[in-house]
């Protein structure tokens, strides 16, 4: 593995100025991507600042009833935290849903946000990857893109965004805090990664030396179920070839309101708009759920190898919205 | 602790790192980029602690930070400053072997070895872990991490629900063993 220096910063602010507007730098929390991908020499940061420390690891309810989560708090600890396991609970499902139990203890919140692609040609230094090195093409076009996404790709990259967390953050809908040089700004988290287009290196909305502080949860839908649901090759440790979050709200039978976001599929977290639209006021049926499914992908784009994954994505749609409504109605059942 | 330092990175200089390994005190002058894992075989000679994939896929490198199961081949070293680190050489305690080693031994729970270690360490952290539940399944899904590639799946989970009653703390707490 190539060296680098390594700083270590006691508050954001410091890490912020030892960062700097420069290219080389990087951040590091979990460290669980970047040693990987430092080792397999696809990143080559001179300099890394340790952001482990930073005093981000609490998560607080907000007067507002929003729920703020601090960058540092680790993949395990948030999955496991009571007020995200009561009033978020797809949250707490997508995470353990991922990686491994060591995997979680290390990665961050904010580390999770920033997590890349899986794609073996962005991964293999022997490989075109515009994403990787820019102008160089993509050999996943026309490669082995079984894994590969459907949707939001160009003919530029094609790579699957990995995360399971941030699935159900595009379905809860999120904020991020920016911490910057000149300052703090709040971003959308389904505005923070970028579609790419014919820039795939550049991949989010963050600017030279912005950290990630907190991660900001929408309030909670009131009368909701919630369900993940993950599709992939082995139950347990490995990454999704389909995957849905969905929470919905029914009210005597009608779906009154519906958050749907799609893993393994998308070249970014993707919430599935369309179909949010296509289920505004329908009945809580198999019939609504279906036909959400095929608003959800009427745009998706097939390769040689992971056409499959359509009707996987369709079929984990039809479940993830049942089940979701079955919650629903369960919880109006219990309060009624 | 950490050096800043604008020298070209391949000459950057080594770091003053104090580990804090199965209880002792271990001070240590490192490069920035030497991974827990290389630290704790090359440098302190603890070579219980397997090197499988180097990229957190296998396990095989698995060891308690602060009572918690993580990759050792993903941590910087210079990162685990003032963290209790504790190996599989630190299990024992007293000359007595940690229930999770004595129900592996009883219940021959691997077959090369090689994976063991790693498997030890994540099983004996789960069993102080009341956030995992105790079924199997929920044993198997926390040990998804790491791989046997002798299989030996069966009795390793048997081992670990046999050592369930026995548990204890892997992390000796600095008290040494």
């Amino acid at each position: 593995m190539r060296n680098f220096a390594l700083t270590s910063a006691p508050a954001p602010e410091r890490a912020i100025a030892a960062h700097g507007p420069r290219r080389e730098a990087s951040y590091i929390a979990g460290g669980t991507t970047l040693i990987d991908l430092i080792k397999l020499d696809v990143l080559r940061p001179h300099e890394l600042i340790d952001v482990s420390r930073l005093a981000l690891d609490e998560v607080e309810r907000l007067a507002d009833g929003r729920l703020r989560i601090g960058a540092m708090v680790t993949n395990t600890d948030l999955a496991h935290h009571p007020l995200v396991r009561d009033s978020y609970p797809v949250l707490s499902q997508a995470i353990l849903a991922g990686a491994s139990t060591q995997i979680r203890n290390l990665a961050t919140t904010g580390g999770n946000v920033m997590q890349r692609t899986r794609c073996p040609y962005y991964r293999d230094v022997a490989a075109a990857c515009n994403r990787r090195e820019p102008g160089s093409g993509c050999d996943a076009l026309h490669g082995i893109n079984r894994m590969h996404a459907v949707l939001g790709v160009s003919e530029a990259c094609i790579a699957t965004h990995p995360s399971d967390m941030c699935v159900a953050l595009a379905a809860l809908g999120a904020s991020l805090t920016l911490q910057g040089p000149d300052g703090t700004r709040e971003i959308a988290f389904n505005d923070f990664h970028r579609l790419p287009g014919e820039h795939p290196e550049i991949e989010h909305e963050l600017a030279d030396g912005e950290l990630i502080t907190h991660v900001t949860l929408d309030t909670p839908v009131a009368g909701a179920g919630a369900a993940y649901l993950k599709l992939r090759d082995r139950a347990s440790y490995e990454f999704a070839l389909a995957s849905a979050a969905a929470v919905v709200a029914v009210e005597d039978g009608v779906i009154r309101d519906v958050r749907l976001a799609l893993g393994g599929v998308a070249t970014k977290p993707w919430r599935a708009v369309e179909a949010e639209q296509a289920l505004d006021g329908q009945p809580a049926a198999i019939s609504s759920y279906e036909m959400a499914a095929e608003a959800a992908l009427q745009d998706a784009v097939p390769r040689e190898h992971n056409a499959f994954k359509i009707p996987l994505a369709r079929q984990a749609i039809v479940r993830a919205l049942r089940d979701a409504a079955t919650a629903s109605e369960a919880r109006q059942g219990v309060q009624g | 602790m950490m050096d800043h330092t604008e020298a070209p990175p391949q000459d950057a200089v080594e770091m003053t790192v104090t580990l804090t390994v199965n209880g002792e005190s271990r001070p240590l002058s490192l490069k920035p980029n030497v991974v827990l894992l290389d630290a704790l075989r090359d440098r302190l000679g603890l070579t219980g602690t397997k090197k499988g994939c180097d990229h957190g896929q296998c396990g095989a490198c698995t060891v308690q930070i602060d009572g918690k199961a993580v990759n050792s081949c993903l941590r910087l070293a210079a990162m685990c400053e003032g963290q209790r680190i504790t190996t599989v050489e630190g299990l024992a305690r007293d000359g007595q072997l940690h229930p999770v080693q004595q129900a592996f031994l009883e219940r021959d729970a691997y077959q090369c070895g090689f994976c063991t270690p790693g498997q030890m360490m994540s099983a004996a952290a789960l069993l102080e872990d009341e956030r995992i539940g105790d079924s199997d399944a929920e044993v198997r899904e926390a040990m998804s991490g790491n791989i046997c590639r002798c299989g030996a799946y069966k009795n390793i989970l048997a081992a670990i629900q046999d050592a369930r009653p026995h548990s204890r703390p892997a992390d000796s707490g600095g008290d040494g063993r």
